[in-house]
C-alpha cells in the first residue's frame, strides 16, 4: 500500500500498464515532456521513450483516429484528450469507427483503446473545461464508460480499462485528482470487476447513487444526514456503461428510495436511465418518486456561477428529505 | 462584392479531352493543365503557379509513352503480366456490372458501381504485397477483388446479411468505410505500427475527391507527415462526389494539397493502369525504405451513379460523360496488346469467359445468403457481452418463442419469413394470410 493522491495513482497505473505490456503505447497532447496538462503522465516518456508515450499534433479526431490503425495493428492505445471539452473532435472517430469495428467485423478485429478524459466542473475553468459528457458515450453501445471517484479506483480501473479487449471511455474526476489515499497495485482474482459498481457508505432509509466527483459529496451527505437521524446508503457506480443495476436494485429494495446525483445535464442523463431501470424493476418497493439532482439544462456556466450548476451537499440532502417526505425542504419543492 | 463573386467556381481541374484529343492525339488525351484554376475567374485572385504534371504512361490509342522517371518501375511488366492486369479489369467491371444487376433486381439493398476506375484500383492494388494492409472506402470493389476477396464475400454487406464482407486479417484488407475519410486515419494510425515493428509493410489509404474535404483526411496528413508513417494516401479523383463536382472541393488540384503537408504528391493518369502501378510503386518503395509518406491523385471519372440510388442525369453533363467514355481504361489497355499483336480471339474469349464464371459466382452466392437468426443481432457488441445486452436477448427470445408456442413453428432462430409467426395477429391479418 502506498499513500498517492488520484492523479499519481493514475500515473503508477499507466506506469505499470507500459511495463506489463509492450503493446500498450499513450498517444496525447503536452503527455511527453510536459507529463500532461496534469501531470497524470508525469515522466513515462522519460523512462519510456517517445516511442510508446507520443506526443501528438493537436488534433482530436486524429489521435483517436490513429489509435484505430494502431489498434487494427495489434497495439494497445491509451488515449489523452486534454479536456472534456476537447473530445468533440473525436466524437466522429468514437462513436462511428471505435465503437462498433468489433461488431461491423463480426467479432474480427478488437478495439482495445482507452480514452482518458479529466472530466467536470469545480476548478474555476473557463468555458470546455469543465463539462461533463457522459452520456453521450454511454448511449453509444460497443462502449464502455467509466469513472473514478478515489485512488484506489483510479488506479485499479484504469489498469483494468487498458486490459480490456473492449473500447473504454475513462473520466478522470479532475477537481480530485489531488485527493489522497491509500492504494494497492494487487489486481487479482478477488479485485472486483470493472463493471461492479459498489456501496461505498452502508445504509438503509435512502439509496444514494452517484459517481466520479460526487462520490465524496455523497459521502459528506450521508456524514450529514446521519446526524438528522437519516441513514443513507452510498453507492458509487464506478462503470456508466454498462451500469450495474442490480447492485442498485438490491439497495433499493431495502430502501424504497432513490436519490441519483451527477455533474452532468439532467436531460437524456444517466440519472433518467437510473431512476427509470429502478422503477421498472422494483416499481413495488418505491415509496417514493426516484428524485435527480444534476447540473441544470443550461450550458456550464462561467466559474463564478459554477456552484450553483453543481449539485452539492445541501442540495442533494434536499433530495434525501423530498423522498422521505420531509416537509423543511430548502428550495420549497415537495415530493 | 457582387452576388456573383461569391459563386463556387465548379470546374474540374482536369477537363476531360475531345473526341478528337481522345482518339488522335496520344499525348494529350488527359491535357496537362499548364495554368492553374479555373476558366470562370470572376474576380482577382494571386497566381497559384501551374499544376503539376500528370503521369501517363499509355495513350487512349494504346501506344506507349515513354517516361524516363517511370519506365523503370513498369520494366517488370511484360506482355504477360499485362494480361494478367487486363484480364483483372475486365473481371472486376463484369462483376459491377453484375452486383449492379442484382440490386436492380431486388437482390442487393444498394451497390456502389466503379464503372470507369478499374485501371486506378486495379493498377494500385496489384501494386501491393500481401502483408500489405489496405484501408479503403465503400467503391473499391475491385481492389478487394485483387485481395483476394470472393465474389460472395464482396456482395455480403451491400444484401444486409453481415455488416461485414470478409476477415480483415485475412486479406490485408479493412471492413470498407463508409463514413467519408474516416479511414485514412486508421491507414495513417496503422502505418505508425508497422515502423513501431521495424517490418517494411505499408498501409494504403483509399479515398475519393470528396473525401479531401474532411478534416480527418487533413489530419492524417499531419499525423503522417510528423511521423513519417509509411502509407500511401490513394485518392481516386473520379471527379464526384454524388452530384458535387470536385470544383466545389477544392480550387487548385487535389495532388497540391499534400505538399503543404510536407508529403510529396503525384498526379496520374487514373485510367491508366501501367501508369497507376508505376506511381503506386513509387510510393510504396517511398514508403519501405522510410521515405514517409506519399499522396497519389488517380485522375479517372464515376462513370455510373454515386451507387444504384443515385440519378446523376440530374447533374451530368452527357457531353461530358462520352468524352470520358472515350477515355475507356481497359479499351486503352486493348489497344496496346492489340498493338504488341496480344489480343487475340482467344484471349478476349478466355478473359470473358473468366468474367462470366466470376459472375455466375457472385450471382450464386448471392442468392445463397441467407437472413442471419434474430437473435445474432445481439453478437460482437462487446468481447464479453454485458449483463444488460444478456437481459434484453433473453428477453427477445422470449418474446420470439411466444410466437413460436402459439404457432407450433419452428424455432425462433430460423426466421426469415416473419409472417408465419405474426400471421395469427389482427393486424396482421390484411398482409399475412397466405401464411395462415
Amino acid at each position: 500500500m502506498t499513500a498517492l493522491t488520484l492523479g499519481g495513482a493514475l500515473n503508477a497505473a499507466l506506469r505499470r500498464a507500459l511495463e506489463d505490456d509492450p503493446k500498450v503505447v499513450l498517444m496525447g497532447e503536452d503527455i511527453g515532456t510536459l507529463g500532461g496538462v496534469f501531470r497524470v503522465t508525469d515522466g513515462l516518456q522519460r523512462d519510456f521513450g517517445a516511442d510508446r508515450v507520443m506526443d501528438t499534433p493537436l488534433a482530436e479526431a486524429g489521435i483517436v483516429g490513429t489509435a484505430v490503425g494502431l489498434a487494427y495493428r495489434g497495439y494497445r492505445p491509451v488515449v489523452e484528450i486534454q479536456f472534456d471539452g476537447f473530445v468533440f473532435p473525436a466524437f466522429d472517430q468514437l462513436v462511428t469507427q471505435v465503437a462498433r469495428l468489433y461488431h461491423r467485423t463480426g467479432g474480427a478485429i478488437r478495439m482495445p483503446i482507452t480514452v482518458r478524459i479529466p472530466y467536470g466542473g469545480g476548478i474555476g475553468a473557463v468555458e470546455h473545461h469543465s463539462e461533463s459528457p457522459e452520456a453521450y458515450f454511454a448511449h453509444t453501445p460497443g462502449l464502455r464508460v467509466v469513472t473514478c471517484a478515489d485512488p484506489q479506483d483510479a488506479h485499479t480501473l484504469l489498469r483494468q480499462a487498458i486490459a480490456c479487449d473492449d473500447p473504454v471511455i475513462f473520466f478522470e474526476p479532475k477537481r480530485r485528482y489531488w485527493v489522497k489515499g491509500e492504494v494497492d497495485d494487487v489486481i487479482d482474482g478477488s479485485t472486483a470487476p470493472m463493471h461492479a459498481a459498489r456501496v461505498v457508505v452502508p445504509g438503509t432509509d435512502v439509496t444514494l447513487v452517484a459517481y466520479g466527483p460526487l462520490v465524496m459529496t455523497a459521502r459528506d451527505v450521508a456524514l450529514a444526514a446521519a446526524d438528522d437521524g437519516i441513514s443513507v446508503e452510498v453507492i458509487d457506480l464506478r462503470s456508466l456503461s454498462p451500469i450495474d443495476l442490480a447492485t442498485v436494485e438490491a439497495s433499493v429494495r431495502r430502501s424504497g428510495r432513490l436519490v441519483i446525483t451527477h455533474e452532468a445535464q439532467q436531460h437524456g442523463g444517466l440519472g433518467a436511465e437510473i431512476a427509470a431501470s429502478i422503477t421498472e424493476r422494483c416499481f413495488f418497493h418505491l415509496e417514493a418518486p426516484p428524485v435527480r439532482v444534476t447540473g441544470f439544462d443550461v450550458p456550464y456556466p462561467a466559474a463564478k456561477l459554477e456552484e450553483h450548476f453543481l449539485p452539492d451537499l445541501d442540495r442533494i440532502l434536499d433530495a434525501v428529505d423530498r423522498v422521505l417526505g420531509r416537509e423543511h425542504s430548502l428550495t420549497g419543492w415537495r415530493g | 462584392m457582387l452576388r456573383s463573386d461569391l459563386r463556387p467556381d465548379l470546374t474540374p481541374h482536369t477537363d476531360p479531352p475531345t473526341a478528337e484529343q481522345a482518339t488522335t492525339t496520344p499525348g494529350d488525351v488527359l491535357p496537362r493543365p499548364t495554368a492553374a484554376g479555373p476558366d470562370h475567374e470572376t474576380g482577382p485572385r494571386p497566381d497559384p503557379g501551374p499544376a503539376p504534371a500528370m503521369v501517363q504512361l499509355l495513350a487512349q490509342d494504346g501506344t506507349r509513352r515513354p517516361d524516363p522517371e517511370h519506365d523503370p518501375w513498369v520494366a517488370d511488366l511484360d506482355d504477360e503480366r499485362l494480361v494478367a492486369l487486363y484480364e483483372d479489369m475486365v473481371v472486376v467491371r463484369r462483376l459491377d456490372i453484375e452486383a449492379t444487376a442484382l440490386q436492380r433486381q431486388g437482390q442487393l439493398g444498394l451497390w456502389p458501381p466503379l464503372l470507369g476506375q478499374e485501371a486506378a484500383q486495379v493498377g494500385s492494388a496489384r501494386a501491393l504485397r500481401p502483408d500489405d494492409f489496405v484501408f479503403s472506402s465503400y467503391r473499391e470493389n475491385a481492389v478487394a477483388w485483387c485481395r483476394g476477396v470472393s465474389t460472395t464475400d464482396l456482395v455480403r454487406v451491400w444484401k444486409g446479411t453481415a455488416a461485414t464482407g470478409w476477415d480483415p486479417r485475412a486479406v490485408g484488407m479493412a471492413t470498407p468505410t463508409i463514413i467519408i475519410g474516416a479511414q485514412t486515419l486508421h491507414a495513417t494510425g496503422y502505418a505508425i505500427g508497422c515502423a513501431k515493428d521495424g517490418v517494411d509493410s505499408v498501409a494504403v489509404a483509399y479515398f475519393g475527391d470528396g473525401a479531401t474535404s474532411e478534416g480527418d483526411v487533413h489530419e492524417a496528413m499531419v499525423f503522417a507527415a510528423s511521423y513519417r508513417a509509411p502509407v500511401v494516401f490513394f485518392c481516386q479523383n473520379n471527379q464526384w462526389a454524388i452530384s458535387e463536382p470536385v470544383g466545389l472541393q477544392s480550387r487548385r488540384p487535389l495532388a497540391d494539397r499534400a505538399p503543404g503537408y510536407g508529403i510529396p504528391s503525384v498526379r496520374v493518369d487514373g485510367n491508366d493502369v501501367l501508369a497507376v502501378t508505376a506511381v503506386t510503386r513509387v510510393a510504396l518503395d517511398r514508403a519501405r525504405t522510410g521515405g514517409g509518406p506519399t499522396f497519389v491523385e488517380a485522375v479517372t471519372y464515376r462513370r455510373g451513379p454515386h451507387t444504384t440510388s443515385d440519378d446523376p442525369t440530374r447533374y451530368v453533363d452527357p457531353a461530358v460523360h462520352e468524352r470520358w467514355v472515350a477515355l475507356d481504361p481497359i479499351a486503352r489497355v486493348e489497344r496496346y496488346l492489340e498493338r504488341r499483336g496480344r489480343l487475340t480471339d482467344e484471349l478476349t474469349g478466355t478473359v470473358t469467359a473468366r468474367a462470366d464464371t466470376a459472375a455466375a459466382e457472385m450471382r450464386a452466392g448471392c442468392h445463397g445468403l441467407e437472413p442471419p437468426p434474430p437473435l445474432s443481432v445481439f453478437d460482437h457488441v462487446y468481447t464479453t457481452p454485458t449483463s444488460w445486452l444478456e437481459r434484453q436477448r433473453s428477453q427477445y427470445a422470449a418474446y420470439l418463442a411466444m410466437f413460436d408456442e402459439r404457432t407450433g413453428d419452428g424455432p425462433a432462430g430460423d426466421g426469415s419469413e416473419g409472417g408465419g409467426t405474426a400471421g395469427d395477429d389482427a393486424a396482421d391479418e390484411g398482409t399475412a394470410g397466405g401464411t395462415r
